[in-house]
Formats: C-alpha cells, sequence, structure tokens
C-alpha cells in the first residue's frame, strides 16, 4: 500500500495512456483483470485519472459507463488526487467501544476537515475506515499504510505532527 | 538464541517494529548471536507486542514489551517477564486446533510449517480419492466459519458433483465485520495452513484454480500471503500438487474497501472485475459461481481447517463441540476488555465466562452494559443473557448470530441509541443499493432513529416496522440481519429510546 501521490496532476494525457497500456497488459491474462489494474492504475498516479477510462474500457471490451460504475462503487478507488498523506480512522463499533468517535471528533477539530476532505495545504486527507482487524487494541487508525493502535488524542495529534514535518 | 517477535498486524501496531529493532541493536551491542523470528500472533492482543525468548526448548514469554524493557530482557528477567508462554492460564485453557501453530512458528518457513504438522492432511488426502475427501468434511461437522454457518461438506460436495470444464476454490477473507480478526491473525501467522486447505478443496471438488479475495484494509496479510503462495509454488504445494500429477495453483486478489464484498455473490462479481452488487440466488455460487463456474466459497477459518481435519480425523475434530456446532470456535474478544484477543475453544462456552472470566471483564473497569456477538450485524446481548451458549442455534435463538465469533465488550457509558443509529448508518454507506428494503430502509432508518432521539415515540412502531421490511425483504445478510443489532437495543434497552422522549418534553 502506496500512500497516495499527489504530485502528477500536471501529467500529459500521452504519459497516461501509455503507463495505462503498460499496467492493463501486465494483467490481462489474469481472469477478471479489472481491480487488479485500477489498484494498479491508482498506485500509480494516486487516483484512477478520467482520461484513461475510456482506454481501460476498451482494453477489456467494457463501456465506459462500466468502468466508471465500478470505480464509483468501491470506497479505495478515488478520481481525484488525494493529499500527500492520508489518515484513516476506524469508525466500527469495536474502536467506538474504546472512544473511538471522540478520536474522530478529534482528528476533525484539529484538522479542520471532514471525512473524505484533504487539509487547505494538501498535506493529509482524512477518511474513514470500517475495522483494521484490530479490534481488542483500538481506537486504531492507518497513516499512510501504516497500522497504529490504542491511539487517543495526544497520540494522534503526536502522529499528525510527524505527517507535517 | 532464538527470540520471537511477533510481525502480527496488532503487534506492529502496538510498536513490535521498534521492540525488534532495539533487540538487534542491544544483541549487537553485546556481542550475543540472536537469531530473530518475527512469528505471528499468540493471541494474547494485550499483552503485545509479546516477545519470546527460546530457553532450552521451552519459550518464555515477555510483554507488553517497549524499547526500553530490552536491556532488562538480556540482564535477567525484567519485570516483563511472564513466564514460559505455554504455562499461561491463556493458553492452558484453550482447545487450539486451527490456531495450533499461529504463533509457534516463522509463518514463512514451510519446513517450520512441517515439522509441526503441516502438509501431513494434503498427504493423507492426495491418497483419498475426492469423494472420500469430502466424506471427511462432512464427518467432521465443519460448518462455514464466516457466520452463516452452512455444512461446509454438503457445499464442496455440490461442488464436486457439479458437471463443469473448471471449478474454482475461492477464499472469502474479505474479513470486514468489527470485532473480527481471526482470518487476519492465521493469514498473518499460519498462511500455510490457508494454502494447503485451499489445496485439498481442489482435491476434493476437482477444482484447479483457487483465489483468496483479501480486504485492503489488511496490508500486513496481503504482504505475507502473497509471499506464502510464491514460496508454495516454488515447493510444489502448489501447482503440480507434491508432484502427485494434481494440479492446483491460487492468487491473492485485493478487495477495494466494500463491506459487502463479504457477502459471497457480491464478492464474486467483485473478483470478476464488476461492482460489488449481490446476486439473486439461485442459482447457488456451487453451481454457478465465478465467471458462472461450479465455486466453492468459504471462509478463511473454515478453510485453515481443514487441515488439521485430515492431519488428525474427522472424529478427532468432530469430538469437540456443542450440539450441531462441531469442533472449536476461534473466539475473538473486542472492544472494551481487560484481556482481548484471540481464544480458541469448543463450542458451548457461555457468554458470560468468555467476557467476565476469560476477558476479565471491561478495559474501563466499569461494569459490562452489552456485548455485541457476530460484528455490525450481530445483537447487543446485555448482561442477562451471558449464560446464552455460543454455538450456532444458541445465539439463533436470542435473535442473534455468532457470525464470526466476535464478540465487542462495552462498558455502561455506552450509547445503544448511537450504536442503533450506527448500524444503520453502515448499512446505508455499505449497500450494494440492489434491493430496495436495504438501499432505501438503512437511510429512513437513520431518520426514524434520529425522530426517536427528539422525543417522538410514535416512531419507535415505525422502526419496528421497518426492520421487520429489511429482515424479510432484503435480498442478504447486509439489509437482512441489520435489524437485529437495531431492535436488540431497542428491546434490550428500551430506557434509552424512551428517555429522548422524556428529555425532549
Amino acid at each position: 500500500m502506496q500512500p497516495p501521490q499527489s504530485t502528477q496532476n500536471a501529467l500529459a494525457e500521452t504519459d497516461i495512456l501509455a503507463e495505462t497500456d503498460q499496467i492493463v497488459s501486465r494483467h490481462m491474462t489474469r481472469e477478471g483483470p479489472l481491480l487488479p489494474i485500477l489498484h494498479d492504475m491508482q498506485d500509480s498516479f494516486g487516483h484512477i485519472p478520467a482520461a484513461a477510462i475510456p482506454r481501460i474500457a476498451d482494453h477489456l471490451n467494457l463501456t465506459r459507463a462500466e468502468v466508471h460504475g465500478v470505480i464509483s462503487f468501491y470506497h479505495d478507488f478515488r478520481d481525484q488526487p488525494a493529499g500527500r498523506h492520508s489518515l484513516k480512522i476506524c469508525r466500527s463499533e469495536a474502536c467506538q467501544a474504546v472512544g473511538g468517535a471522540a478520536l474522530s471528533d478529534h482528528a476533525k477539530r484539529r484538522l479542520g476537515i471532514d471525512w473524505h476532505q484533504t487539509t487547505e495545504d494538501g498535506g493529509i486527507t482524512l477518511e474513514p475506515i470500517y475495522c483494521l482487524g484490530l479490534c481488542a487494541c483500538g481506537p486504531a487508525v492507518l497513516v499512510d499504510g501504516d497500522v497504529v493502535a490504542r491511539v487517543d488524542a495526544d497520540r494522534l495529534d503526536t502522529l499528525i505532527e510527524g505527517l507535517s514535518e | 538464541m532464538k527470540i520471537y517477535v511477533p510481525r502480527d498486524a496488532a503487534a506492529r501496531a502496538l510498536g513490535a517494529d521498534a521492540v525488534a529493532k532495539a533487540l538487534a541493536a542491544e544483541a549487537g551491542r553485546r556481542g550475543m548471536d540472536v537469531e530473530i523470528i518475527r512469528n505471528g500472533s499468540r493471541g494474547m492482543v494485550w499483552l503485545e507486542p509479546l516477545v519470546e525468548i527460546d530457553r532450552d526448548g521451552v519459550r518464555h514469554a515477555f510483554g507488553p514489551m517497549t524499547p526500553a524493557d530490552v536491556p532488562g530482557l538480556f540482564d535477567g528477567d525484567g519485570d516483563k517477564a511472564l513466564g514460559p508462554t505455554e504455562d499461561l492460564d491463556w493458553m492452558r485453557r484453550q482447545t487450539r486446533l486451527t490456531f495450533a501453530r499461529c504463533g509457534v512458528i516463522d509463518p514463512l518457513s514451510l519446513s517450520d510449517y512441517e515439522a509441526h504438522g503441516g502438509l501431513t492432511g494434503l498427504r493423507r488426502a492426495l491418497g483419498m480419492g475426492a469423494e472420500a475427501i469430502v466424506e471427511e468434511v462432512t464427518a467432521s461437522g465443519l460448518r462455514g466459519r464466516g457466520g452463516a454457518g452452512f455444512p461446509t461438506g454438503i457445499k464442496w460436495n455440490t461442488v464436486r458433483q457439479a458437471d463443469a470444464d473448471q471449478k474454482y476454490i475461492v477464499c472469502n477473507a474479505d474479513e470486514g465485520d468489527s470485532g473480527t480478526f481471526a482470518d487476519r491473525m492465521i493469514m498473518e501467522g499460519d498462511p500455510f495452513s490457508l494454502i494447503e486447505g485451499m489445496v485439498i478443496a481442489g482435491l476434493g471438488v476437482g477444482a484447479t484454480q483457487g483465489y483468496v479475495y483479501l480486504r485492503s484494509e489488511y496490508p500486513d496479510a496481503i504482504d505475507v500471503m502473497e509471499r506464502a503462495v510464491d514460496i508454495a509454488r516454488n515447493n510444489n504445494v502448489l501447482g503440480d500438487v507434491l508432484h502427485s500429477g494434481h494440479h492446483f495453483d491460487m492468487e491473492i486478489r485485493v478487495g477495494a474497501g466494500a463491506y459487502v464484498c463479504g457477502e459471497e455473490t457480491s464478492l464474486l462479481n467483485s473478483l470478476e472485475g464488476k461492482r460489488g452488487v449481490v446476486r439473486a440466488k439461485p442459482p447457488l455460487p456451487a453451481l454457478e459461481g465465478f465467471l458462472g463456474k461450479p465455486t466453492v466459497v468459504n471462509n478463511v477459518i473454515s478453510l485453515a481447517t481443514v487441515p488439521v481435519i485430515f492431519e488428525r480425523g474427522a472424529q478427532h475434530y468432530a469430538d469437540f463441540g456443542l450440539g450441531r456446532s462441531r469442533g472449536t470456535v476461534t473466539l475473538q474478544i473486542a472492544g472494551n476488555v481487560a484481556r482481548g484477543g484471540l481464544f480458541e475453544t469448543a463450542f458451548g462456552v457461555s457468554l458470560g465466562e468468555v467476557v467476565n472470566d476469560i476477558a476479565g471483564g471491561t478495559l474501563s473497569g466499569r461494569p459490562v452494559k452489552a456485548v455485541q456477538v457476530g460484528g455490525p450485524l450481530g445483537a447487543y446481548l446485555p448482561v442477562s443473557k451471558f449464560d446464552t451458549p455460543l454455538g450456532y442455534e444458541e445465539l439463533d435463538a436470542q435473535g442473534g448470530l455468532i457470525g464470526h465469533a466476535g464478540l465487542v465488550v462495552f462498558d455502561d457509558t455506552a450509547d445503544m441509541r448511537g450504536l442503533a443509529r450506527f448500524a444503520m448508518e453502515f448499512c446505508a454507506v455499505e449497500s450494494c443499493g440492489k434491493c430496495t428494503p436495504c438501499r432505501i430502509g438503512a437511510v429512513r432508518g437513520v431518520e426514524t432513529i434520529d425522530r426517536i432521539g427528539q422525543g417522538d415515540a410514535s416512531a419507535i412502531p415505525l422502526l419496528e416496522d421497518l426492520c421487520e421490511t429489511m429482515k424479510d425483504g432484503s435480498l442478504c445478510a447486509l439489509g437482512g440481519f441489520t435489524p437485529f443489532p437495531v431492535m436488540s437495543a431497542l428491546t434490550h434497552f428500551p430506557d434509552e429510546f424512551a428517555a429522548a422522549k422524556e428529555a425532549a418534553e
């Protein structure tokens, strides 16, 4: 799991298409290749660029609407770049039992954003996540793909400060 | 000297990597020759990172460890010494069949796996023939550990008897239920047991290709499983299975953050690269599953339990349990508990014994208010239901489900109306949108609970009616079971729904 990168905004469409062709060709022999393709696209670009959708559809003999439908169905796939860092906080019941809701509120206040938003400086995107499987040591968060457990407000502040450096 | 430091995600999330680094550095300073093995977790999450030192073949536990505790560990026992791991109360009280190797072996050492009984079951299965393999599973009484509890042998037999040019084994590793982490732990701690179970399933039903649909929220499990599959392939566990002429291969597929994809038909659509929309049944996946071919869809724990059934024999497994719930249940004790983690035991232990005795009550020290059994679609059970034995039928009789056997404990500060609202909100966020009771019902459910919160008591019968509609009219368990947490909260904690009314007046 790579942290999403937001630096590719300026990528030319030809570059996007060339990279898309490469990614698709890596997975074409798989049965049901679309999800692996979209994961790799997101790893490369930090999101799924709109320009790539007709190209993917073409390769897989799907309609653009079908590819768009898949992208929009799954929480993981983004159509816009995220911030430089990703902070996901578990909202599930086990984390709620040990103060997860208060932790989420604290994160929103501290960052000045709501779920699915990115801080003004493009630094951190805040997202809810439904269970990291760390239910006996909650509240749990995922920071740029790394799991951290038993997080309270102070610990979260330290984590956020670590990302701002 | 061998030192074990878990690589399990829970241990890492509590600082195991830093401890491993400190151990290596300290050993280097002292000029000691140590081998640090990153094992799975023993399941005692409250003691993680739990470090073990092998002394004359006996493993001694230390935990919860911090880097600052490391010098003390080398000097003598230090104040984190817990004694021999196997002598700890938590370990002695368990019956570890599925999790026998988890936390014991190096997860990515196939020789370690074999030295602890691994591949014995597969070798036996290779000499049995397809029909006998399926009969063995049927005789063990194994039922689906994902929650539905369908007899595994019957499912396999349907696939075995189906006539097709291609069949599949699909492992459901989309463990999205809050309070559950057994799948994650076994994949990170003993991945070959799952691989071996899938190969045996393939031999039993005549499938040559398997997929593990693994959720993206588990980066550590994805990493371990992918490496384990490579190792298995390089050592002919996969491919030409142990040079038997039988072929089976498999692939790890990563989900994309949709809870509903834990439902088997939605999972199959997702695996095919489609929206994870639920399919109507029939046709059963056993007859028309992945790409329309006969497919076994089993949970991780179901499949990872298959090797031990073949290693020790079906009867050995069936001898444990209660009523029609045979074998062991891998309880995951979570939420507000003093001692949380994984506890494998025969079916039939009571809810109260698990929560009060094994788990030691709440972490906060406050009284227990409710336990949600079986994930976000399971019922909230009050303390008055603590004599309920944990089994499929027993939980069903309480208006709940054992599900994936996760128990989430709440203390007396829990807001039951808030939790009921969350259940509806979660259903609304995660609904695949195919059927109306779930898609619309969940949204109306949130609104109706908000009305109750504003003091509108007339909304209570409306909520009950809505829950009935969702239960009877939804296509799958998401819409169909969301009423369990909602109605159990309303039934067992009516004051919290009525209090809102009084407060508003």
